[in-house]
This record gives C-alpha cells, sequence and structure tokens, in this order.
C-alpha cells in the first residue's frame, strides 16, 4: 500500500496555480494526520500512566512520542520544501508553522525528559506529553483562526475526485504504517522493562 | 488569590474575542481549494520544482525506513541482552 501510493499520487491531477510541487501534500499532509494520531496516542498513554501507573500505557506514550518526533520532522521538513516553491520562502513564523514547531519541540523535549531525567522523570514527561497533546487543536484550527499562508483545513473536503483518492489512499497508507511502528516500538519498551525487572532480579 | 481568577477569567474570554476582532483576511490563491488542471504551468516556475518533490519524497522514505530499521536493530540488542541476562540469572539460582 506505502509502495503503491507515489504511482497514485503521479496520476492525480497538478494543482493550476502550484504544479508539480503541489504533489508534496499528498505525503505532507498525510504525515501531518499520522503525526496527531501519535501526539494523541502519546497523550492519552500520558494520561493513563499518570492516573494508573500501569506500565502499558507508559509504554504507549513513549512509543507515540517517538512516533510524533520522528512524523514531526517529516512534517517540518517536507513542509518548507513546499513552501520554497508555493510561497517563495523556505519558512514562515505564522500559526500554523509556529504551533508545530512548538508541539514537535515539546515531544522533543519529552524524550530528552525521559533519556536523561533521571528518577521520576516518567511522570515529569507524562505530564509534557499531555501539554503536547493539547497543542493539537491549536495546531489543527489555527490555520482557519489566524492570518496564515498555509492552506486551510477547508482544502482537504473539497478535494477534487481526481486528488481524494490518492490523498486518503495515502492517508490510509500513512496510519497503516505509523499503528505498525507504534505497535513494534511499544514492543521493544516492554522488552526494555522485561530486561531492567531481570537486571534488578540479579542484584537481588 | 481572587485577583487571579479575575485575571484569568479575563484571559479565558478575551482571547477569542481578541482573535474575533481580527480585520478579515482575504484568502491566497490555493489556501481555500485546489484546482486541478491536466498539465502543469511550464516556464514560469524559476525554483526547480521535481527537486524539490523528489527531496520531500526521499526524505520520508529514508527518514521511515531508518527508523524502522532502528527500532529492528534496538529490539534486537536488547534480545541479545535479555539472553545474556536470563542465563546470569538462572546460574546464580543453581
Amino acid at each position: 500500500m506505502f509502495a503503491y501510493a507515489p504511482f497514485m499520487i503521479l496520476g492525480a491531477p497538478y494543482e493550476a496555480t502550484m504544479g508539480l510541487v503541489q504533489k508534496i501534500f499528498y505525503f505532507h499532509a498525510a504525515c501531518g494526520m499520522a503525526m496527531f494520531l501519535a501526539a494523541f496516542v502519546s497523550g492519552i498513554g500520558s494520561a493513563g500512566f499518570l492516573f494508573t501507573r500501569r506500565p502499558a500505557a507508559d509504554r504507549l506514550a513513549v512509543a507515540g512520542a517517538e512516533l510524533t518526533s520522528i512524523i514531526g520532522l517529516i512534517v517540518l521538513v517536507t513542509g518548507p520544501l513546499w513552501a520554497r516553491k508555493a510561497w517563495g520562502v523556505w519558512w514562515q513564523w505564522d500559526a500554523r508553522l509556529t504551533s508545530t514547531l512548538v508541539m514537535w519541540l515539546i515531544f522533543n523535549a519529552y524524550l530528552l525528559l525521559r533519556r536523561y531525567g533521571g528518577p521520576g522523570s516518567d511522570r515529569l514527561a507524562a505530564a509534557v506529553a499531555l501539554f503536547g497533546m493539547a497543542n493539537v487543536p491549536f495546531v489543527y484550527w489555527s490555520v482557519n483562526v489566524w492570518r496564515t499562508l498555509h492552506p486551510k483545513t477547508s482544502v482537504i473536503p473539497s478535494l477534487q475526485p481526481g486528488m481524494r483518492g490518492p490523498f486518503w489512499f495515502c492517508v490510509a497508507a500513512f496510519l497503516l504504517v505509523s499503528t505498525l511502528i507504534l505497535l513494534l516500538r511499544t514492543q521493544l519498551e516492554k522488552r526494555r522493562q522485561q530486561l531492567d525487572e531481570l537486571y534488578l532480579a540479579l542484584e537481588d | 488569590m481572587k485577583k487571579l481568577y479575575v485575571l484569568l477569567f479575563v484571559l479565558l474570554f478575551a482571547a477569542p474575542a481578541a482573535v474575533a476582532a481580527q480585520p478579515p483576511k482575504t484568502p491566497a490563491a490555493s489556501q481555500d481549494g485546489f484546482v486541478p488542471v491536466e498539465a502543469p504551468a511550464n516556464g514560469q516556475d524559476a525554483m526547480p520544482a521535481p527537486r524539490l518533490v523528489a527531496a520531500a519524497y526521499g526524505f520520508i522514505w529514508i527518514v521511515l525506513f531508518g527508523y524502522l530499521w532502528s527500532i529492528r536493530t534496538r529490539l534486537a540488542g536488547v534480545e541479545r541482552e535479555m539472553e545474556v541476562i536470563t542465563r546470569r540469572v538462572a546460574g546464580g539460582k543453581q
């Protein structure tokens, strides 16, 4: 599915004013949606961990935060590549771009806290992830509320039939890949926790 | 403390009002919807669009496969370490 997506994008019509560069949209917007999903997974996992202290919730939170960071990086790199051609600049400090950058930084802060925060940093990081998740609605609606160069959310429901099919195909492919990565990353975290328990057993 | 609550209350209700009070914006082309055409407008583009598109898609594939490879490597490392520790724990119990 993921390998077939570029062929669908190639077959999609060109956009009248932006031309070929608009084709970045198919993966860029799909990545944005996958980033929102990962941020929600991390936030919900963190809330679950804060309230129940269940290690499974913590594993989900870590996996979600790392995926948000990775997909966020893709969004923040592909966006400027599109913008350079469409707007004539790589970056604009407008609401959508800045709030996305802030959200990405929050999840990177989460990962740094987890790695270097020492004992108790898991709970502190969980609170940070909650703030990261709370940022998602602001990022999503920022284009409709504030003055910005970024296309509005209305672009997606108004897509023409030739563009709609490839776009939703890409979204499905990215959400599927993101889910698989999340499961794999959660498994890694589970094995790590088991390894820590083994080390503790060895010390005893 | 009461003043703080009042300030928070004002901020909460003033923010949406301030946003609503902004002057109406005139959306740029391609901001409200995309218009499909059969071929791109050639000759008027100064920036090499194919290079930008190739860079974007290349970057996405490299990052995603790099990340998957990194998870697989880390998982294999943890599995190896677990095997060693399990053997040591089992040896210590005997």
